[in-house]
């Protein structure tokens, strides 16, 4: 059991995590970060290590990894950020980008140094379902890492079911398709995939992330699952002017 | 009805999982998962059916002005020493192989009852293949292109437009190629159900790239037969394409994978030399990766992020290759090599002034390759002239100060 499976078990209200991406808005900004979210009463957070190639990200996302990446963000020099990250972060912490960096890096010793710095769980949303399987789940499973799988509503329920036996920690619902940053639609259709979903009864907490950038989105995600995950509406603020004194507000903001 | 076109190489071809080897697969968000799918389980059953193949070739006909000829370029052979063929698809509607895919991937659009087409295009080629054939279904079409390129194929856009497309400028990254097949990916996640999404080469998830090639297999098929009848054999000694994503070298290579003594050239742009830092030779400077949902090789650094590539021709320039490309290369089947700028440019030239024909900058790369060949005897070359240079006009008079 890993702080997310244990966080999962223990908390009661709803859940509230936070993705940033790394080496946005300064290269060095990656634990401040973290630890300012985790002051300000976040339960788990996201930290994205950015790609040139982002296909699943709108603008907002986009903007920042491009930044990142010309201030000079790379995984080994994240990972050398992240070894001081369990002297200032005791909540969950995941990591969050594309393959192909990961590839690069060795999937394999990725899963190790991620273990060895601390974090508790995997997204990496274009690695797909069979490889994850053949190749490389026993290196996810060996370093007690959890690997997070998305769903959509056009997801079957067949597929659902085959996520929800292959994952450890919880199951990311897309409030619908599209890229990050689009608004959640407080719609019928949005709420009887989250009742179709709940009424499946799976093994695993889910949490509904892609849209949630209020109060009313995240009241209406906590509705159906576990809780919520801002990513896009948390960046934006990032790039505001002394943002990391305003992120306890921006919780209180989002939880109401 | 002709079947030959859907045969599928067994030791070349696609494996049940989407692989070539080590290569390929569908490395895409869940987003993309359910359009993929669909694509997946229906592609064949669409293609292999007979009405689908009858309009397939009625359209390639009719329409394409298809078979492209194949002709014995007299005066080249002479210079070079060896018999080479022309493969005419510069001679195609819309002047390129381009539209060959984009014929077979409208027919499966409006089996598979979708409303709204959407492309990506770098110098405009697929685009306008694209515009065209949904302007002959009557289908909406959104075509992406990189800002920077829509500046510098201003008479593209403008066909595009003409034939009712929305042409939309991608401002990401580095406003090229890669960036409009990211946002026509992005497009394609915000609507799933209505619209099918054409990509232009051999690339992307399974299975597009298996797709595409079958739809740019007629090259070949039609290479085999018209070689058959001016020459006693349907086999040559060598095949010749260029690689940008690789779509009319597959289907230049396509029905001679099994043919194992027949070599397979493919050229890759060289920009200004492979060491210059311009260039978009990828399997001479690339590494096994995943770019735009599939493994393959591609051109990134040591972190995995993509390396924007640099080539005169737009049509070359993309930082990867199709992974059937990949597989090709890994195992010697086929052979990789490039050509620079200059030495194109060069080699379109004496085309023109060998046989009166002026290609595109892209074929032009496989031209120049003849200039390092050492050909033995009398060997039979066939090289893909993939496209006409009409477009490429302004490049060539700055380059010649014509």
């Amino acid at each position: 059991m890993n702080r997310l499976n244990e966080l999962f078990k223990n908390k009661k209200s709803p859940i509230l995590s936070i993705y940033f991406t790394a080496g946005y808005p300064d290269l060095n900004s990656t634990l401040d970060i973290a630890e300012a979210l985790e002051n300000g009463g976040a339960d788990f957070i996201e930290i994205g290590f950015p790609y040139s190639d982002p296909v699943a990200d709108g603008p907002v996302i986009q903007a920042s990894s491009q930044v990142a990446l010309k201030n000079g963000m790379t995984l080994p020099i994240l990972f050398e950020q992240l070894k001081d990250l369990r002297k200032r972060v005791s909540i969950p912490v995941l990591l969050m980008g594309y393959v192909n960096p990961v590839l690069q890096y060795g999937v394999e010793n990725f899963c190790n140094k991620a273990a060895e710095v601390g974090v508790d769980g995997i997204i990496v949303p274009d690695l797909p379902m069979y490889e994850y399987e053949s190749l490389y789940k026993d290196c996810f499973l060996g370093n007690k890492l959890s690997n997070i799988f998305l769903v959509t509503p056009q997801t079957s329920e067949e597929r659902i079911r085959k996520i929800d036996g292959l994952s450890n920690g919880f199951i990311y619902l897309l409030s619908s398709s599209s890229t990050t940053g689009k608004d959640l639609k407080v719609s019928n259709e949005a709420d009887s995939y989250f009742q179709r979903i709940r009424d499946m009864n799976l093994q695993n907490p889910t949490m509904i992330g892609f849209g949630i950038s209020d109060q009313k989105s995240f009241n209406k995600a906590a509705e159906y699952t576990r809780g919520a995950i801002v990513g896009s509406a948390f960046v934006k603020l990032l790039g505001t002017e002394n943002a990391l004194d305003r992120v306890g507000e921006f919780l209180k903001m989002i939880r109401g | 009805m002709n079947r030959e076109f859907i045969k599928s190489s067994v030791n070349w071809g696609v494996n049940d999982k989407g692989y070539y080897g080590d290569f390929g697969g569908a490395y895409i968000p869940e987003m993309l998962y359910p359009n993929v799918e669909e694509l997946r389980t229906k592609y064949l059953d669409i293609i292999y059916d007979p009405s689908f193949q009858e309009s397939f070739h009625k359209l390639l006909k009719d329409y394409v002005g298809r078979p492209s000829p194949l002709f014995l370029a007299g005066r080249l052979s002479e210079k070079y020493g060896a018999r080479i063929f022309l493969k005419r698809e510069d001679l195609n509607h819309t002047g390129a192989h381009k539209i060959n895919n984009t014929v077979g991937q409208i027919l499966l659009a409006q089996r598979l009852g979708k409303k709204r087409i959407i492309a990506e295009t770098g110098a405009g080629q697929h685009g306008v293949a694209t515009a065209t054939v949904c302007a002959l279904m009557g289908l909406e079409c959104v075509v992406y292109m990189g800002e920077i390129d829509i500046q510098r194929q201003a008479p593209n856009v403008a066909r595009m437009k003409m034939m009712g497309a929305t042409v939309v400028p991608a401002t990401s990254g580095s406003k090229t190629l890669k960036d409009a097949t990211n946002e026509a990916m992005r497009d394609w996640i915000n609507n799933p159900v209505d619209t099918h999404y054409i990509i232009g080469s051999v690339v992307g998830p399974h299975p597009y790239p298996d797709m595409v090639a079958r739809f740019q297999a007629i090259i070949s098929e039609e290479t085999k037969a018209q070689l058959k009848e001016q020459t006693g054999s349907e086999n040559p000694n060598i095949v010749m394409a260029c690689v940008g994503g690789g779509s009319n070298a597959i289907g230049m290579f396509y029905h001679f994978l099994d043919d194992e003594d027949v070599r397979l050239i493919a050229i890759e742009a060289a920009g200004l030399g492979v060491e210059s830092g311009e260039s978009a030779a990828t399997t001479a400077l690339g590494k096994e990766g995943v770019l735009h949902g599939s493994r393959s090789i591609l051109m990134q650094t040591n972190d995995g992020q993509v390396v924007e590539p640099y080539s005169i021709s737009a049509g070359l320039d993309y930082p990867g290759i199709g992974p059937q490309h990949a597989h090709l290369f890994k195992t010697g089947r086929g052979e990789y090599v490039s050509a620079t700028d200059d030495e194109a440019m060069d080699a379109g030239r004496l085309l023109a002034e060998l046989e009166g024909i002026i290609p595109a900058i892209e074929s032009a790369h496989a031209l120049a390759h003849l200039d390092k060949m050492k050909f033995k005897g009398n060997e039979t070359v066939v090289i893909c002239l993939s496209g006409r240079g009409d477009k490429d006009l302004d490049n060539y008079m700055k380059h010649f100060n014509l």
